[in-house]
């Protein structure tokens, strides 16, 4: 996997080695690795079921891993519960179940962490925490924080999770297709606010199955083919081509899988 | 010469209020305050006694079981679940309340068992439910026989009378208008109201019920939520156990079948979605006092107790039509 990242750009905030995760018999995860950089995007990609997002689950410790080496800022962490990765100031927007539909837009950013006065709970604090959350990531669109989530847009909702994610002084926010339901306008919306996630310091990990998306707003891309990393590449040097090689093949010219790996996977 | 002053631009018409009432969603929420409204004018004309003061204030004393019982069903069906349990654990709390007076225990003890035994009850069935994964209406329905099984072996089948002037006072006085029963019945309400609508456990309780995924992936336990409700609809189930020895004088085994069905329906009434994520106080406190009005006021007018529980079947049933509408 080293030999592939071609990633220079100081220490990574999150780095995973030779990670492996099998449900039963099925090996999911071969020996994947990752880097994660503050203030950067960083790309994750590969095709339907290359394992991006049990990998992404394994990062928040809704599945633990069975090998493997987790770094985050530096030091080797231990992250088998959503809860260890939330003190580690990690946040995943998921793909489906981001949001309570029957909620409004206040209580789903601050559920589960409600902010109190006494027994009852802070009202007015949560509603102005969650304009200036909103108003920090320039996000314009919504009528009111005290609206039902069902009656928001697919793109306000992405808004508001990315909102509900970076809330809690997280250091790194990891998106799971944040833009797969949505049309170009909202796409576009989700993906400048996903860049300015970065440029406020955050490390994202962005997965996205659009290689225009992706080239538009990552700093590096990371490739997943059939449960391996196919490759860690800069996105300044790369192309549209290159990572679809690298996702549909695992190899492009001299970069990624060695062909006796890349043919390994598909037998 | 011309006008030089420029028109205004018309104002946006304000939706009219006719239009309002045609919308169905409109009727689907307040269709408790609108049946209660409805039902007291129609009764009012058929018999010019139903709201005097006596009548009225009865009424509210006989709401006051439905509507703390209805309090703890809108719980458990805010979760997406049902306690079928309800009335039978009432009627337990009721006989463990007798068989302690009969041993010579304290007043308040007596009453401090009903509530515990309610707990317990509540306690199993939503463990039973969280934990042993078996769906809420079938660990009810169980819990309901056990709870009327266990009732008739405590009371040995037979009534017990319980003579206490606390009791007496309690269910007959009250402030003015409001008995004391009725009077509880509102504190319960009150407060059940700030929990579900002021605290993290309400919050809680809507997104475990609205979208459990969400709410799990968010890091609650949907599991501890269906204890707490379930806990919550069997302690309101022991409080109504004291009121129903209050009311009576005496703890029996017989069970009231129609009673869990009423919760139910008060609850439905009420604008509350079986679906869960959905629920208000109000509404099933209302839900209540709709079911009591009716059955109070068809009496009232002479017709026959055999037609009462259809009915009630009848209201709930174009009430849950009605909910179809609902946004
Ligand atoms: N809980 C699970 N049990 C068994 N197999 C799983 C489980 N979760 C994912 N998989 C399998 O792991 C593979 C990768 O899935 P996933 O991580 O969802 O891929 P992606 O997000 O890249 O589309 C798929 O073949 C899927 O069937
Ligand atoms: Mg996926």
């Amino acid at each position: 996997m080293t030999e592939n990242t071609q990633n220079a750009g100081g220490e990574p905030i999150l780095s995973l080695r030779g990670i492996n995760k099998s449900f039963g018999a099925v090996h999911v995860l071969k020996d994947v690795g990752l880097d994660a950089w503050a203030g950067k995007v960083t790309a994750l990609v590969g095709d339907n079921g290359a394992g991006k997002s049990t990998f992404v689950k394994g990062i928040a410790g809704i599945y633990a891993f069975d090998s493997g080496e987790y770094r985050f800022e530096g030091k080797t962490v231990t992250v088998n519960h959503p809860k260890q990765s939330a003190a580690l100031g990690i946040e995943v927007v998921y793909q489906d179940l981001a949001l309570c539909d029957n909620l409004d837009v206040v209580q789903n950013m601050f559920l589960g962490r409600e902010m109190r006065s006494g027994l009852t709970l802070n009202e007015t604090a949560m509603e102005r925490r969650a304009q200036e959350t909103l108003a920090g990531l320039s996000v314009r669109t919504l009528k009111s924080v005290r609206q039902k989530v069902s009656s928001l847009s697919g793109g306000q909702r992405q808004t508001v999770a990315i909102a509900k994610s970076v809330l809690w002084n997280s250091k790194l926010v990891i998106l799971d297709e944040p833009t797969a339901a949505l049309g170009v306008a909202q796409t576009e919306q989700v993906l400048q606010l996903v860049r300015r996630l970065a440029d406020n310091g955050l490390a994202v990990i962005l997965i996205s199955h659009n290689m225009n998306d992706v080239l538009r707003v990552a700093d590096s891309v990371c490739a997943l083919y059939l449960g391996r990393t196919a490759a860690q590449i800069d996105a300044r040097s790369t192309s549209t081509t290159q990572i679809v090689e690298l996702i549909t093949s695992g190899r492009s010219g001299d970069l990624g899988l060695p062909p006796a790996l890349a043919q390994e996977a598909v037998a | 010469m011309t006008a030089t002053t420029v028109e205004a631009p018309p104002a946006p018409p304000a939706p009219a209020r006719s239009q309002r009432l045609r919308d169905p969603a409109f009727w689907a929420d307040w269709a408790a305050l609108v049946g209660l409204i409805g039902l007291t004018i129609v009764f009012q004309a058929l018999n010019s006694t139903f709201l005097s003061y006596g009548n009225v204030q009865s009424i509210l004393v006989a709401a006051a079981i439905l509507i703390i019982l209805s309090i703890g069903q809108t719980f458990t069906i805010a979760t997406g679940g049902i306690d079928l349990s309800v009335a039978s654990v009432m009627t337990f709390a009721a006989c463990a309340f007798g068989w302690a007076f009969t041993q010579g225990w304290a007043l308040p003890l007596c009453m401090v068992l009903a509530v515990v035994t309610g707990l317990v009850f509540g306690a199993v069935n939503g463990a039973l439910i969280a934990k042993g994964r078996i769906p809420d209406f079938v660990v009810t329905l169980g819990s309901l026989s056990a709870a009327s099984g266990l009732a008739l072996i405590l009371a040995d089948g037979k009534p017990t009378t319980v003579i206490s002037p606390f009791l007496l006072k309690f269910s007959t006085r009250g402030i003015g208008l409001f008995g004391w029963t009725f009077l509880l019945a509102v504190v319960i309400a009150v407060i059940t109201h700030v929990v579900l609508f002021n605290t993290r456990f309400g919050t809680h309780v809507l997104a475990a019920g609205g979208s459990p995924e969400a709410a799990t992936a968010t890091g609650i336990s949907t599991a501890r939520i269906k204890i707490a409700v379930y806990t919550v609809s069997g302690v309101l189930a022991g409080l109504s156990g004291i009121l129903l020895v209050a009311r009576i004088g005496a703890s029996s085994p017989a069970a009231d079948t129609t009673m869990t069905l009423n919760t139910v329906a008060a609850v439905v009434l009420g604008g509350v979605s079986l679906l869960g994520g959905r629920a208000t106080i109000v509404g099933p406190v209302l839900g209540a006092l709709v079911l009591t009005v009716l059955v109070n006021g068809l009496t009232l007018v002479g017709v026959s107790q055999f037609y009462q529980p259809l009915a009630v079947g009848i209201v709930v049933v174009l009430a849950a039509l009605l909910m179809r509408f609902q946004k």
